[in-house]
């Protein structure tokens, strides 16, 4: 099962080792991890989707999250889970092109709403935001088609809650009032997004 | 005229405020700050530095004879007195020598601090003589750890170390400090080196939502059992446990690091849980309606398997980690936080009720399991391993310190010496390192000077760290040593017994004479092989001022009784072998309650 956590970490050499070695010593695979800097001083900001095995049980999430905290840099743990929230992930795509077939392409790309960035007399680069299932979308059009995909490269997700400081810690320290009202879950879902 | 030593006794004084220092100077100045008096540790090139400037300061260096020793005696020391431990080595295999005894104190989550000396950080990453990436090396067996390059980062690093190390759940902290930072000079501000406050988790908010259902369920529970850990010890909360057991009449079983948190004299107690706890204390958790943890983890040891695991009992989980909540047996009800202060806000929400049903009923259940007074048992003359546990205990009063080691002779230990007092047993829990025994001993003593300590050990972990006798001398410590000397490397042996068909490969074990081995080092000794010297040694040893070694020649094929076999359940143990085995005398027979 796939979760997903926001964390803000103390931007110091060492602390992505030490978040990376937390999810092997626990033996769950990290489906993809963005670091950046985020809006406050001297602390990054984390997403991480981690694949947990099913065998660990449905408070996986908790304990991953509890494991977290107990590193010394992690300032700030959320598992997004299925709350409301807004999820991108940025992809390159490079394709086998020429002037013959390139507005086939053309085509694709508009209808994705992504954008050409570079392009070459036998390859053209495509950029696409979105999330997981748009881009996963479009690389699949690509591949049936008879151009070639020559590199792919994904920034792994990232994510935010949607609304004003949504965060389940701030809620629990009292910060925010009481725990709002929980919306409907959201899906993620390929025809809002594209 | 002052001598040398007076002037520099003055330094570590005149540090009022903000002095010029060097980074080794301000190593020691922050441990004295930090109120330490006794540290564990091996010199070497990079940390030489340090050791150049230690003589101006007020702390007592125990030269060890090998680094494992110096962060087992920190250990030791942690564990019998509640304060930090202090080991120090020098880089590359000072360091990784270290690690068996920082991941010892991980698994058991002692306080502890380590300051390793590095290469100078020029040339870290160089491969330099004796470098090794300790920070990598450690990561996951510290709860955090620190490479210092620059002097004006040694203070803080340190104070920080102190304060992880002794904060939440406790655990050791690792300070890697480069050569040239030691030899620098920085501006020592102990004040102003202060860490960040300690912020407890923001999950700690689960308690206020769980106390009222905890108390409910305690009101309306009818077979509860308090499962007694180590946390208890930890956060200091013995007396509110036996508030909690007392008024609500619960009876109570201990952890192996829990034994002396609830009094084994105290009615309620039951005694030691899991794999070779009491089969009446494995069978009233698996009767249970309740239990209520305090501070333990269910380990694998203690819960043999989670999918056959006291089924019919809701679980209470006290714990001041939220990691351990759900992590190998579903709490219906969690308390995150400090054990001390959740008993406190939970007791004023029960008035008390009348167990006396389901005591009885235990009491009934222990039948003929229920035999521990060896004294009455047929005596064959044959020295048993509990024998000396029991006399050890009935001699002592149960009074000493006694550090064990690892297997066979630890849970006899953990069987038969009844533990009054918190902090009086010191064993390897959670990573079971052998070896762990002598060095923890001597990190005790030097806790508890004025304690009577015993060193319990197996024949075959006594020989892992034995070169720690030399330091017993070189400290003219009064550390007694009672080597359970089966022939064997036993617990595995017993294993092979049971599981591997008596294929006894490579656990026979020919070992130096160790009353011989003691001599050499000046203490004395005495071998004990029948049951009718056993007090008289014992006195021998109590009686003489300075270390002294037994080493009992026990019977050779003796197991530890009763046993769950790994990974099976509770009630599935294997209980003693019955009066027709003629091998075992510790015969479990009701007359003898």
């Amino acid at each position: 099962m796939l979760h997903t956590f926001v964390a803000y970490v103390e931007d110091k050499p060492g602390v992505l080792t030490r978040v990376a070695s937390l999810f092997r010593r626990l033996n769950i695979n990290i489906v993809s991890l963005t670091v950046g800097h985020s809006e406050r001083p001297g602390q990054s900001r984390m997403t991480i989707v981690a694949d947990a095995p099913s065998n660990a049980g449905g408070q996986a999430g908790d304990r991953i999250r509890a494991s977290m905290y107990k590193l010394d840099d992690v300032v700030e743990v959320d598992d997004i889970g299925r709350s409301p929230s807004v999820t991108r992930e940025l992809a390159l795509i490079k394709v086998a092109a020429t002037a013959a077939n390139r507005s086939h392409i053309f085509e694709l790309v508009e209808v994705f709403r992504a954008r050409i960035v570079d392009l070459a007399p036998d390859s053209l680069m495509i950029e696409i935001t979105g999330v997981e299932s748009k881009i996963e979308g479009l690389i699949q059009v690509l591949n049936e088609t008879e151009e070639r995909v020559l590199e792919v490269c994904r920034s792994g997700k990232m994510t935010m809650r949607r609304g004003k400081h949504s965060t389940g810690v701030l809620r629990a320290m009292g910060i925010n009032g009481p725990e709002p009202p929980k919306p409907e879950a959201v899906q993620d879902n390929f025809a809002d997004n594209i | 005229m002052t001598t040398p030593e007076e002037n520099n006794a003055h330094l570590s004084n005149s540090i009022t405020g903000p002095t010029r220092l060097t980074g080794a100077e301000i190593i020691w100045a922050t441990l004295v700050g930090e109120g330490v008096d006794t540290v564990f540790g091996y010199p070497g090139g990079a940390i030489l530095p340090a050791y150049d400037a230690l003589r101006k300061f007020p702390i007592h260096h125990v030269l060890v004879r090998h680094e494992q020793g110096a962060s087992h005696m920190a250990d030791g020391y942690a564990r019998a007195s509640g304060k930090v431990g202090v080991a120090i080595a020098t880089s590359g295999p000072g360091a990784t020598n270290l690690v068996t005894g920082i991941a010892t104190a991980m698994l058991d989550s002692i306080p502890m601090v380590c300051i390793t000396g590095q290469v100078s950080s020029k040339v870290l990453g160089s491969d330099a003589f004796q470098e090794v990436d300790i920070t990598g090396i450690t990561l996951p067996v510290t709860k955090h750890n620190f490479l210092v390059t620059r002097p004006e980062d040694i203070a803080p690093a340190i104070r920080s170390a102190f304060q992880i190390a002794k904060s939440g759940r406790p655990g050791p902290v690792l300070v890697d400090i480069t050569k040239d930072a030691q030899q620098a000079s920085a501006t020592f501000d102990f004040a102003a080196a202060k860490p960040r406050p300690y912020n407890p988790h923001p999950m700690l908010s689960v308690v206020d939502s769980g106390l009222k259902d905890a108390a409910a369920l305690i009101r309306a529970s009818k077979r509860p059992v308090i499962l007694a850990g180590h946390g208890i010890m930890q956060s200091n909360a013995g007396e509110q446990v036996r508030t909690l057991a007392e008024r609500m009449q619960i009876p109570v079983g201990t952890t192996l690091l829990g034994l002396g948190s609830f009094p084994a004299s105290h009615p309620l107690n039951l005694g030691m849980m899991g794999m070779h706890g009491e089969s009446w204390v494995n069978d009233s958790i698996q009767q249970a309606d309740l239990l209520i943890a305090c501070g333990m983890r269910f380990d694998d040891r203690v819960i043999g398997t989670p999918a056959t695991y006291a089924l019919n009992a809701k679980k209470i989980h006290i714990d001041i980690d939220p990691a351990e909540i759900n992590k190998n047996v579903k709490a219906d009800v969690a308390l995150v936080g400090d054990l001390r202060q959740v008993l406190e806000q939970l007791l004023p929400l029960l008035p008390g009720r009348d167990g006396s049903a389901w005591l009885n009923q235990i009491a009934a259940s222990k039948g003929d399991a229920a035999v521990r007074d060896i004294k009455n048992l047929p005596d064959s003359g044959h020295l048993y391993a509990a024998h000396v546990m029991h006399d050890l205990w009935r001699i002592t009063e149960g009074r000493a310190i006694v550090a064990t080691d690892v297997g066979q002779h630890q849970m006899w230990q953990a069987q038969y010496y009844r533990h009054d007092h918190p902090r009086t047993l010191i064993t390897s829990g959670g990573l079971g390192t052998m070896g762990f025994a002598l060095p923890a001993a001597i990190g005790a003593k030097f806790a508890s000077p004025d304690r009577e300590v015993w060193c319990i050990a197996g024949d075959g972990g006594f020989q892992m760290t034995a070169c720690e006798l030399a330091t017993i001398v070189q400290e003219k410590l009064n550390v007694n040593i009672a080597i359970i000397n089966n022939g064997y490397l036993g617990m595995v042996r017993q294993w092979q017994e049971f599981f591997y068909d008596k294929n006894y490969e490579s656990t026979p074990l020919v070992s130096p004479d160790f009353v011989k081995l003691a001599d050499a080092h000046g203490i004395p000794g005495l071998a004990v092989r029948d049951r009718g010297d056993l007090e008289a040694a014992v006195q021998t040893a109590r009686g003489h001022q300075g270390p002294f070694l037994l080493n009992f020649l026990v019977e050779q094929e003796d197991s530890v009784y009763p046993m769950i076999p790994a990974g099976a359940a509770l009630h599935e143990m294997i209980r003693r072998p019955g009066s027709n085995a003629s091998h075992n005398p510790l015969l479990e027979r009701p007359e003898d309650q």
